[in-house]
């Protein structure tokens, strides 16, 4: 398990402060795929890197299995990193050596001999789907096939843990979603914890069981992931979750209804069954919601009738349904 | 066109002293050159890893003394250098003139020289490698091993050749001040006895010997860098 506890660090420059983190308190369970989801500048980087100390916090602690990596030895340290390996939005292979010698990288620090090195590398060539490219060098690679050697790379050292920075940032949708099935499959078939950092929430909605929302350097939210993308509590969720988070001024004259979808059918057609089956009209002003399994998450704005009762009517046929809540709102973001 | 006289020591310089003159001229710039890196490149490497926010920082006053060594030693014109390094070389090779003596102040006035391009080299290792040896648990000494000097090396054959070719340069100033080889060919045979011929002769070997160096240079380095292949 990873622990961090109250982490806070500040970058300073000449004539500026920033703070990356503060106070930050999160626990990662072992096997667990756990989510990091801010926007650029919300300290995602800075608090993966505190992770395995790459950077080092002005306070708080890490602690891997109870262990604080801070009081460490540097050689400690060095130990602790081999159970925790990381992966980059950049990949960060070396360019001088090909695939397979790059899986061999870290069995090299370790120790190993050249020979069984080479056997563990093709066969973790294996598992990350890339067999053929053994004696391909970086630059004769795509980016998916980067990442995969650098996953391969990665697991080479039999880590508990796989911090992934942006690891699929660099990469096309269709890629993006090879890799992040790739890391499933890890999690599954080794055990492997995985860390995501990631500003795209597709990434998190894809893989991750729980998810942290990152703003401003603080945690502003964490839960299971159905729960922090389907009715966000803060207010870095809801910008994150919701469209765009601008709020649009062309506000219709009538009242509106924010529904909060937490896992409604998905077939059941609630506007138009409104329409038909009750005679009411309703404007849909904004919606995004989406489909996990057979359920459906989101927000969804509607405007009102004009007409007092249909609206009154409208509001309690709304709140009646199951699965989602309803609330009158002035405006919505 | 030349005086008979000149055409007379040239044949006789080729017949006799010409082949020792390139071999002097090649040890003259070799020698020095594979002793400058010897003494040069863990001073440059130590000039990145050594910083504040390297991967093996050292004392700042340490860094400091390294800096002002290299910085003095560059300034100082080579001519000057040799005249200065005289006793030095006499302490050594026991002997301050001719191509062995000459391999001393060489290999001084090349060293910080091959220190300065070696850390431009070193510096030039994408820095996210070095971290994704860090995050696998590398220690300094491993990742200057096995992450700074393979991931530079295309570029430190590069920098081995430009290093090759100042010091033949140096080594044929050195000529003039009792130094062996070509540049003594062309100063004390040419220039000296007004042999105008010989001279140009020297020169043109020396423009050919620099030619050969640059060609193998760059075909080693590029045959060498992995990112090239296509």
């Amino acid at each position: 398990m990873i622990e961090l506890r109250h982490l806070s660090k500040t970058f300073r420059s000449a004539d500026a402060e920033i703070r990356a983190l503060d106070d930050i308190c999160l626990q990662i369970l072992d096997g667990e795929i756990f989510g990091i989801i801010g926007l650029s500048g919300a300290g995602k980087s800075t608090l993966v890197r505190c992770i395995n100390l790459l950077e080092r916090p002005d306070s708080g602690q890490v602690l891997l299995d109870g262990r604080d990596l801070a009081a460490m030895s540097a050689g400690e340290l060095r130990s602790a990193r081999k159970s925790m390996s990381m992966i980059f939005q950049g990949f960060h292979l070396l360019m001088q050596r090909t695939a397979l010698e790059n899986v061999c990288f870290p069995l090299e620090l370790a120790g190993v001999k050249k020979d069984a090195a080479r056997r563990r590398a093709k066969e973790l060539l294996e598992l990350v789907e890339l067999p053929d490219k053994a004696g391909a060098y970086p630059v004769q690679l795509s980016g998916g096939q980067k990442q995969r050697v650098a996953i391969a790379r990665a697991l080479a050292s039999d880590p508990k843990v796989l911090l992934c920075d942006e690891a699929t940032s660099a990469l096309d949708p269709k890629t993006t979603r090879a890799i992040l099935e790739l890391l499933k499959k890890l999690n599954r078939e080794l055990g492997v914890t995985v860390v995501i950092i990631t500003h795209e929430m597709r990434v998190v909605e894809q893989i991750c069981s729980r998810v942290a929302i990152l703003d401003q350097g603080r945690v502003q939210e964490t839960g299971p992931v159905s729960e922090v993308f389907s009715n966000p509590q803060s207010a870095a969720g809801r910008r994150l979750v919701l469209p765009e988070g601008e709020k649009i001024h062309i506000l219709p004259a009538n009242r509106l209804v924010r529904l909060v979808f937490n896992g409604a059918s998905a077939s059941e057609p609630i506007i138009s069954t409104l329409a038909i089956e009750q005679g009411i009209k309703l404007n849909i002003i904004s919606a995004d919601t989406r489909s996990i399994g057979e359920k459906t998450f989101g927000n969804m704005v509607l405007g009102l009738p004009e007409d007092e009762t249909e609206a009154a009517r409208a509001l309690l046929y709304l709140r009646d349904l199951n699965g989602l809540t309803a609330e009158e709102v002035t405006e919505y973001v | 066109m030349f005086d008979p006289k000149d055409l007379e020591l040239l044949k006789n310089i080729v017949q006799h002293d010409l082949l020792r003159f390139i071999w002097e001229t090649l040890v003259m710039t070799f020698l020095p050159t594979v002793i400058a890196f010897l003494i040069g490149l863990p001073l440059g490497i130590l000039l990145v890893v050594g910083e504040e926010d390297g991967i093996l920082p050292l004392p700042k006053a340490v860094m400091k003394v390294i800096h002002v060594i290299i910085n003095l030693l560059r300034s100082l014109p080579f001519l000057i250098l040799l005249l200065v390094v005289m006793p030095l070389s006499r302490a050594i090779v026991g002997t301050s003139v001719g191509t062995a003596a000459m391999i001393v102040p060489l290999s001084i006035a090349a060293f910080p020289f091959v220190a300065r391009l070696v850390e431009t080299s070193i510096r030039e290792v994408d820095h996210g490698v070095v971290e994704a040896a860090l995050s696998m648990g590398a220690s300094p000494a491993q990742i200057i091993r096995k992450v700074l000097i393979p991931e530079a090396k295309p570029a430190l054959i590069a920098n081995f050749m430009v290093s090759m070719i100042t010091i033949f340069g140096y080594g044929a100033m050195s000529g003039a001040v009792g130094g062996g080889g070509l540049g003594n060919m062309a100063i004390q045979y040419g220039y000296n006895r007004h042999r105008p011929l010989v001279m140009y002769a020297a020169a043109v070997l020396l423009i050919l010997l620099v030619q050969i160096f640059q060609s193998i240079g760059n075909t080693v380095a590029k045959k060498s860098d992995r990112r090239l292949r296509s």
